[in-house]
């Protein structure tokens, strides 16, 4: 295993900037997410480091080693792609020998049998080690998939929005299974999603991505309690962050435009008066739309609260966030 | 791949049912009418009204297969004993066995020539169809178009200066000129649609052989090649049925040597009066390669075929 650096990465598509000087270290062992919307340049950052995509600018370290320059496959890295991630004209076997028969491999013919066989029992696919790959579910070929890469030792795993294309459930399954495989193995891991969920429960750092340019590097919690940005603040959180004029409660510290607030940072039952739009039971928890001052909020509440729509709930801030009119934070 | 249809009425399935029976009775009639010429005598394939019963007889194909010589009857009957059942059908007609005739050379030239250009062709098409596909060519478009433009005029258009070419170069009757013509003419229709084959490989399993760590040549064998193997298949048999087929240009590019089977069977017509069961014994055995190659293929024809029709 070994630590990928990526240092003052551009890349370009004609007028569009995927990357802008794009500084990241993903430390040893470490399981980073790269989180941002559509277009934010993550998936973009893992083909540059696969080598699948060269940068205009910038460097690309693994284990200390440049890889400018290098093929994807002398760069020793495993990929787990969204989708099309089986070759549809091979066995389930086939697929997890593919890499160790390729011609840089040269694992010898018994050792190949004995990792696959080892694998497919990790992931539980082992009793489908002879089916076509197009005759599997879509748990089942994104299980193959991640099997493929773990068959290898690779000096890294690259995981494009591996569970984007999963139903929730075997979403969650195999989220569990990934960190646990991770955390067995010490393996150093970049995946990619969109997803908050992936990224609260399986990073040990997340790098929010905006534009092509990362905005803020750290552990999960110290993102979701201490960001940046506006725009990191929005990343995480469920229900999303409420994003209110700064003095809609008061006074505000000089220069802020906008208050922050996560539903624990609303206070209920006293403060100003507030109007409950609307009740949204989930069973675990229960959503509040509240009206104040002819604002949306939303928060959450008691699971069993006795509200109904048209009551009056008190609220107030409890250490908002305090964002600027360019969205960068502003400590009190 | 699934996808909802909702199922055609029972009156449809008839009608589709009856023109599909009619066009398919239309089609195999002329077929089915020379392969029954061939083995009827020479006095029942002209008969009149046409018989459709009548008593087969392998005269047609031992003609094919034979020149000869008419003898009289008193030589006849000095000859010793008939060796074989092929020269007693010879001597019946009153004639002896001369020779071999060339039907042989001429149906080889044909396999050669056919198989050749269209192996030929696959080869250069699928590189071509693969760097169009997936690489950043300049003038991508352009050049599809000129490739397709090729076939916007009939290729015997250009039979003189081909002809003039071939003789400067030494190529004119020889097998190599035919196999380099046949791919020639048939390289845009098979560019083109392996293209389309092509592209519709989703390019991550070639993304996904790379990080595997094989090299994008390998990659291209190993995965694209096993996945585009449909519109291979039923490429090559447009391929094969265009060179397999060609009479113009083999007439006038071929004389001797390369000559193939089409320019070939209606000479059979000249040979010692109208040898209608001989001619017609030299198409049916021409039908079989291709219709062979076809059935060998046709899973995947018919999926080529429909290929891209389908969204899934």
């Amino acid at each position: 295993m070994a630590e990928i650096v990526l240092r003052n990465i551009t890349r370009r598509y004609g007028e569009l900037t995927a990357l802008e000087k794009l500084d990241l270290t993903v430390p040893d062992g470490a399981f980073v997410v790269l989180l941002g919307p559509t277009g934010a340049g993550k998936t973009t950052t893992l083909r540059i480091v696969s080598g699948l995509e060269a940068p205009d600018l910038g460097e690309v370290f693994i284990g200390g080693q440049p890889m400018n320059g290098l093929p994807p496959a002398q760069r020793n890295v495993a990929m787990v792609f969204q989708q099309y991630s089986l070759y549809p004209h091979l066995t389930v076997r086939d697929n997890l020998s593919f890499p160790l028969k390729s011609p840089l491999s040269q694992t010898p013919r018994h050792a190949i049998a004995e990792k696959v066989v080892r694998v497919a029992e990790t992931l539980q696919i082992a009793h489908k080690l002879d089916n076509k790959a197009t005759e599997l579910s879509g748990g089942e070929m994104q299980r193959v998939s991640i099997g493929r890469a773990l068959v290898r030792n690779p000096s890294v795993y690259l995981m494009d929005e591996p569970l984007s294309s999963l139903d929730a459930k075997l979403r969650a399954d195999l989220r569990i299974e990934l960190k646990s495989i991770q955390a067995d193995s010490g393996a150093t891991l970049l995946y990619v999603t969109h997803d908050q969920t992936e990224a609260m429960t399986m990073a040990s750092h997340i790098g929010v991505l905006d534009h092509g340019r990362l905005v803020q590097f750290g552990p999960p919690r110290e993102i979701y309690a201490d960001p940046v940005s506006l725009y990191a603040a929005s990343r995480l959180g469920q229900p999303r962050i409420n994003i209110l004029p700064a003095d809609l409660f008061g006074p505000a510290p000089s220069g802020a435009k906008f208050i922050g607030l996560r539903p624990e940072q609303i206070c209920q039952g006293k403060g100003q008066d507030s109007l409950v739009a609307r009740v949204e039971r989930l069973g675990d928890q229960t959503r509040l739309h509240l009206k104040f001052r002819d604002h949306d909020i939303v928060t959450i509440t008691d699971a069993h609260t006795a509200l109904h729509a048209g009551d009056i709930v008190p609220i107030q801030p409890d250490a908002p966030f305090f964002f600027a009119a360019d969205g960068a934070r502003i400590r009190a | 791949m699934s996808y909802s249809v909702s199922d055609p009425s029972r009156r449809t399935k008839w009608i589709a049912g009856i023109a599909v029976t009619l066009y398919a009775v239309i089609t195999i009639l002329p077929l089915l009418w020379i392969i029954a010429t061939g083995f009827k005598s020479p006095a029942d394939s002209i008969a009149y009204p046409p018989k459709i019963f009548f008593e087969p007889t392998l005269e047609g194909y031992v003609n094919l297969f034979t020149t000869r010589t008419r003898v009289n009857p008193e030589e006849m009957a000095a000859l010793p004993e008939a060796q074989t059942w092929y020269e007693q059908i010879v001597r019946d007609q009153g004639q002896i066995i001369a020779g071999p005739s060339r039907y042989g050379e001429r149906f080889l030239n044909s396999v050669i020539i056919g198989f050749g250009s269209t192996f030929l062709c696959m080869i250069l098409g699928t590189a071509a169809a693969y760097a169009f596909s997936r690489f950043r060519v300049p003038l991508k478009e352009d050049l599809l178009f000129f490739i397709l433009s090729t076939r916007m005029m009939p290729p015997i258009a250009v039979a003189i200066p081909i002809f003039l070419m071939f003789r400067n170069l030494g190529l004119n009757d020889t097998h190599l000129g035919m196999i380099l013509l046949y791919t020639a003419v048939n390289l845009s229709l098979s560019v083109w649609l392996l293209k389309g084959f092509i592209d519709e490989i989703p390019i991550e399993y070639e993304e996904a052989a790379l990080i595997d760590g094989y090299t994008r040549f390998q990659a291209f064998i190993k995965v694209v090649l096993p996945q585009a193997a449909t519109g291979i298949a039923s490429t090559a048999i447009f391929c094969l049925i265009f060179a397999w087929n060609e009479y113009a240009f083999a007439v006038l590019l071929t004389s001797g040597t390369a000559q193939t089977a089409p320019p070939f069977i209606p000479t059979i017509i000249g040979v010692g009066g109208k040898d209608w069961p001989a001619v017609a014994a030299g198409a049916s055995i021409f039908l079989i390669p291709v219709m062979v190659f076809t059935i060998l293929l046709r899973k995947h024809l018919l999926r080529g075929i429909t290929f891209g029709a389908v969204r899934k």
